[in-house]
């Protein structure tokens, strides 16, 4: 035993950023058996074989280097390929793409890249759980704009308006939404962005559910007219390609801006993992079929697992994007976080409280469909039986 | 050409043949009555042929004796393999039948209790019929994936209970 020392404290930064409301469920969660999961937030699918295929080759070449800071060359020339296929966009992939490890470094790059101490955020909530910190951990301050269940939980250029002040800097656009599946229409975006450009501000874009659209495409933030310049977008493999442990993702930017990420990114992680971009690399080019079967099967699974909620008085939207419904749980008269433990507790599901991912979140949960349709109904059977003890 | 896209309903038939109507209408936005009436017709224009199980039967002990058989055919005038082929579908024993390029002109599935039968059914009933001028039989010895389903074990969901 060593003789105990007073240490300095750590860093107020660390100190302050709170755990995400997730680990605490996760924890109650794990130490339980039998539990069906609407928690998970992410794909029920293995990474297609051929992927997985395409890295165990790689593998056994011995392509086990770095790679360029910017990730492999030819894995930009396919993400660049894919962009402007599928929504007219263009990036260089010399100068323009970066491959990050997975969207989350790079929403973490594009803070860092963009914000002084004290630049403001405007971060429409509900959200994934990592904006918010991401900001303040770049020394920013994240300024939520609460969006609401009757619009769909769709954020409008007015509410960002009247949350801009002087310091504002950037806006946060996550569509579609985790939680809530929101998208935004194209003349949404393109208010946005007129309001942006007007203020001066940048746009960062995290579309990593992009591909998990069910009714019509998904607009490219970067694709309308005006965009282009102002935005860093970001997408990755994570969702679409069931690649989440593979960490793989990519960051596209003006070349002054992504240069700045580039060069952070060359510091704090050199460059992501070969084996996960040779992947990455398989998975533009030769997994088209299995996503769109993915895509096929959540679309189905989401009709199912809305129509169950609603008819358990769960009042819900059909939600356009991602995986997740998003129900109002307001009938039972519990909060999230008490609806949540109860369900978990007494007929064990897992859901995750609506209050884990901001304001506008409480008096609804997250319910992932990305799970089987055996499991769904496991699930909506055992909260019936719940709802109907409520009751 | 564009292919046309095949009906949901017959996509999460082929996928679980047990998934029950009402449960389609749901994955689909259909009415029950909606999806009932699709299958009823699809069964009736012979589009769904049968409902079957996949099953493991050496995990039960009672595995039976298969056989994958290349036939050589010559073909009749104006009917052409399909006179031989109709033949052969017909027997009980015969689980199935394809017309195929290559080498040999029909792949004839055959299931029998044990070799014996087997080697007798080729024997005396295959390779006698006429227009059949050869046989060659490949038996089955191990199953990897069937159907679609691997006969290894398959991968576990492996996932965190809840992550962001
Ligand atoms: C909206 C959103 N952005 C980013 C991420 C993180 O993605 P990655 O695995 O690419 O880091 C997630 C994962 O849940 C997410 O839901």
């Amino acid at each position: 035993m060593s003789q105990s020392v007073s240490l300095k404290p750590l860093s107020k930064t660390a100190l302050e950023v709170p755990f995400s409301g997730i680990r605490r469920f996760f924890d109650i969660a794990a130490s339980m058996q039998d539990v069906v999961s609407l928690g998970v937030g992410e794909p029920d699918f293995a990474t297609p074989w051929s992927v997985r295929e395409a890295a165990i080759y790689s593998l056994e070449r011995g392509q086990t280097t770095y790679t360029s800071n910017y990730g492999l060359l030819e894995l930009r020339r396919e993400i660049a390929r894919y962009l402007n296929k599928r929504y007219s966009v263009e990036y260089n992939p010399d100068s323009e793409i970066l491959v990050t490890v997975g969207v989350s470094e790079g929403l973490d790059l594009a803070m860092r890249v963009l914000l002084n101490p004290g630049d403001e955020v405007l971060v429409p909530e509900p959200c994934y759980v990592s904006y918010k910190p991401c900001v303040a951990l770049a020394g920013g301050v994240p300024v939520s704009v609460e969006t609401r269940s009757d619009a769909k939980f769709a954020v409008t250029a007015d509410q960002l308006k009247a949350a801009c002040t002087a310091k504002t800097k950037a806006v946060l656009l996550g569509y579609p939404s985790n939680p809530t599946g929101a998208v935004l229409s194209r003349e949404r975006i393109v208010e946005i962005i007129a309001f942006a450009r007007d203020r001066g501000l940048y746009v960062i874009s995290d579309e990593i559910y992009d591909r998990l659209t069910y009714d019509g495409i998904h607009t490219c933030v970067a694709s309308v007219p005006g965009a282009r310049d102002i935005t860093i977008l970001l997408n990755g493999f994570s969702k679409a390609h069931a690649m989440t442990g593979w960490r793989i993702g990519y960051a596209c930017a003006p070349e002054h801006i992504l240069k700045m990420m580039m060069k952070l990114h060359s510091y704090t992680m050199l460059c992501a993992p070969i084996t996960g971009q040779v992947a990455a690399l398989e998975a533009l080019k030769h997994a088209e079929n299995e996503v769109e079967n993915m895509v096929a099967h959540y679309k189905q699974r989401r009709r199912l697992i809305v129509d169950g909620l609603n008819k358990l008085g769960l009042t819900c939207h059909m939600p356009l994007g991602a995986f997740y419904a998003f129900p109002s749980i307001e009938s039972t008269g519990l909060t999230a976080e008490q609806f949540a433990e109860r369900l978990l507790m007494e007929e064990r599901v897992a859901v995750v409280p609506g209050t884990a991912f901001g304001a506008g979140g409480n008096g609804h949960v997250r319910c992932s469909y990305a799970t089987s349709v055996e499991r769904i109904e496991v699930a909506l059977a055992r909260m019936k039986k719940f709802m109907d003890k409520l009751s | 050409m564009p292919k046309e896209t095949p009906d949901e309903i017959l996509t999460i038939l082929a996928r679980d043949a047990r998934t029950s109507c009402e449960t389609i209408a749901k994955m689909t936005g259909r009415t029950v009555e909606d999806v009932e009436k699709a299958v009823r017709d699809y069964e009736q224009r012979g589009v769904i042929k049968t409902y079957f199980t996949v099953i493991d039967w050496e995990k039960t002990g009672c595995e039976k004796v298969v056989a994958f058989i290349d036939v050589k055919v010559t073909p009749a005038r104006d009917v052409g393999f399909d006179a031989v082929a109709c033949r052969i579908a017909r027997f009980a024993q015969v689980q199935s039948v394809w017309l195929v390029s290559g080498g040999s002109d029909l792949r004839v599935v055959v299931e029998a209790p044990n070799l014996r039968e087997l080697a007798s059914f080729v024997s005396e009933k295959l390779a006698t019929i006429d227009g059949v001028t050869g046989t060659t039989s490949h038996f089955l010895l191990k199953r990897y994936k069937e159907d679609g389903a691997l006969f290894f074990d398959s991968e576990q969901d492996q996932r965190l209970v809840v992550s962001p």
